[in-house]
């Protein structure tokens, strides 16, 4: 077997796995809150921090709620949470990915600095940030996320026009009259779009991380909304009793993130053949 | 002799090379620098509504207000505001704790090095794990072996430092007792912290150690070495591994600015008493002045550990040099 044919096959391998994790999840989040027959926010302080069972198969919480259902009500706050970050981010760094490396001059210095000063943060530390001084709120989370989130696209995005730009066709598309925008547009653009889509994916689990992270260190959704970050945050005051608590919403994240780190691995087996 | 390259010149020039290198990537750096400084010092502005106001409560008295706004000097204009605070920067002086009256640079000062020791420990214990998982990983790629080591590099990716901590607590000290479940002092106590914070690091070291050792392995040194009689191990391991080295030790460095954010996770976790902990204390009690000074330093550490890797890829490797 070729190696070409080993790397396709184990993407095809990655990517199916993730699929079920990710469309599991999915199912979950869509229909698992109207099939329970608990409400996330209803409590039974009389049963509160009580171990698995038949009724409640992952137990209760310290106020007496069911985690199960608050796990799935969860999986609507990682969805919300990634899919927004994700499109918004990928769309505003492909923008200014595209403008930077097609125009270049003033237009690519201002872009780049300012990719270059958001990159000197490592990771969640911006979010983190920004969070501490707008205040802890869903829409504060997305929009610190965002903000950490848009500069991989526009550098991505920018290497690949730059790339794009002097091919033959482009250059052709160029010599017979098209605006800057259709060829950035019809003709430029469209070659990123497969890195953009491998990164979105794995984007995908960085949000979703990005968010438990901020909830855990109660930065993020406040309660008694169900994020699977606050759930782990109040989890931490009974991991000598009630061990429970942190298990089950830990457990989503990592498959959840799994799923999108295999979906995102798979992808880019397909549609990179240097990766 | 004319007409011979010289030693002592060719030393030169390559001297004057990396000279111009060096230069040139730290005045790239300064730019940067300003920009994360200009960043953290906006971060007090971005408060919504009045920011004492914000710090202090809604319960304060006006005076209380106008003395914490005198006091961070929030009723200067903000480019007198931007100069001072650069001048601070520069100087080490980041400001006052609200919270205890203590200056920001001597409360990060005292617990820098715990922070240094955990992150230290977490490259340490990334090292062990990674290298041994990464190489097996190149040597057996394609078999199930391989696929087992990917997935589960995928799988420490994957798990969330703030799971992965109470989990091994949960198991290592609750269930077994065998380690401390928080705080500092003995190896005893670094050592769950060590290995949360490192797990991340060693599932992205043994990607890498992985890809870079399947590149060599193909070089045709290796069949050469293999055909002089060296044995299989001695050439992957002496041979192969020692030149893919250079991709492996960046990416540690490169990831340390992960490590530094992930220990703001782990000391909370840990009760760990160093910088991370700091400044998620700090956010708690509204200190910001204490939160700007460990945003800062930690991206600040971060910008000079990417500079070091920057400058010793490119004494490893010429060819950066002339980019």
């Amino acid at each position: 077997m070729s190696e070409g044919t080993a790397r396709r096959r184990s993407g095809t391998v990655l990517f199916r796995a993730g699929a079920v994790l990710v469309g599991f999840a999915a199912i979950a989040a869509v229909i698992g809150p109207a099939i329970v027959p608990f409400d996330p926010a209803s409590q039974e302080l009389s049963l509160r921090l009580a171990g698995p069972s038949r009724t409640h198969l992952f137990g209760l919480d310290e106020l007496g709620r069911d985690i199960l259902t608050r796990v799935l009500a969860g999986a609507r706050i990682s969805f919300l949470v990634g899919l927004t970050v994700v499109s918004v981010s990928a769309t505003l760094g492909t923008l200014l990915g595209a403008l930077a490396g097609y125009f270049g001059g003033l237009t690519d210095d201002v872009i780049s600095r300012v990719v270059d000063v958001l990159l000197a943060f490592p990771g969640l530390l911006l979010a983190i940030a920004l969070v501490a001084v707008l205040g802890p709120s869903l829409g504060n989370v997305l929009f610190a996320l965002t903000t950490i989130g848009w500069v991989g696209y526009a550098r991505l995005v920018r290497g690949q026009v730059l790339r794009a730009r002097e091919f033959e066709y482009v250059q052709a598309a160029r010599a017979l009259g098209a605006g800057s925008g259709r060829v950035l547009w019809r003709h430029v653009i469209p070659t990123a779009m497969p890195a953009v889509v491998v990164q979105a994916t794995l984007g995908m689990a960085a949000a979703i991380i990005g968010e438990a992270a901020l909830s855990f260190l109660g930065l993020g959704v406040q309660p008694p909304t169900p994020s699977w970050g606050t759930m782990l945050n109040g989890g931490r005051a009974h991991i000598l009793d009630a061990p429970h608590l942190t298990l089950f919403p830990g457990l989503a994240i990592a498959l959840l993130v799994l799923g999108f780190n295999f979906l995102g691995d798979g992808l880019r087996d397909f549609t990179d053949p240097k990766a | 002799m004319n007409g011979r390259p010289s030693y002592s010149s060719g030393l030169c020039t390559t001297t004057r090379e990396m000279l111009r290198f060096l230069l040139r990537r730290l005045i790239l750096t300064i730019p940067v620098l300003v920009g994360v400084a200009t960043l953290v010092f906006s971060l007090i502005h971005l408060i919504p509504g009045d920011p004492v106001q914000a710090m202090l409560g809604e319960s304060a008295s006006p005076q209380d207000v106008a003395e914490l706004r005198e006091r961070l000097g929030l009723n200067r204009p903000l480019y007198v505001q931007y100069g001072s605070f650069i001048k601070g920067v520069a100087t080490g002086d980041l400001g006052t704790s609200l919270r205890t009256n203590q200056k920001v640079s001597s409360a990060i000062g005292e617990r820098l090095p715990a922070t240094f020791e955990l992150a230290l420990a977490a490259m340490f214990v990334a090292t062990l794990i990674a290298i041994p998982l990464g190489i097996v990983a190149a040597v057996r790629a394609g078999t199930p072996i391989d696929h087992a080591a990917t997935t589960v590099a995928l799988l420490g990716i994957s798990m969330p430092t703030f799971w992965l901590g109470p989990l091994l607590a949960i198991i290592f000290s609750v269930s077994l007792g065998w380690f401390p479940v928080s705080g500092r002092g003995t190896l005893a106590h670094l050592v769950l912290p060590a290995i949360t914070l490192g797990a991340p690091l060693a599932a992205v070291l043994a990607r890498m150690t992985r890809a870079s050792l399947l590149e060599e392995l193909r070089e045709l040194y290796v069949l050469a070495a293999r055909a002089r009689g060296v044995s299989h191990v001695r050439a992957v391991l002496k041979h192969a591994f020692r030149n893919s080295l250079v991709p492996i030790v960046t990416v540690l460095g490169l990831q340390f600015g992960a490590v530094l954010t992930g220990a703001v996770i782990t000391e909370t976790i840990f009760a760990w008493p160093g910088v991370g902990r700091l400044l998620i204390q700090s956010i708690s009690t509204r200190d910001y002045p204490a939160v700007q000074g460990c945003i800062l330093l930690i991206a600040v550490t971060y910008v000079s550990m990417n500079l070091l890797v920057d400058l010793a890829y490119g004494f490893l490797d010429p060819r950066i040099r002339y980019e």
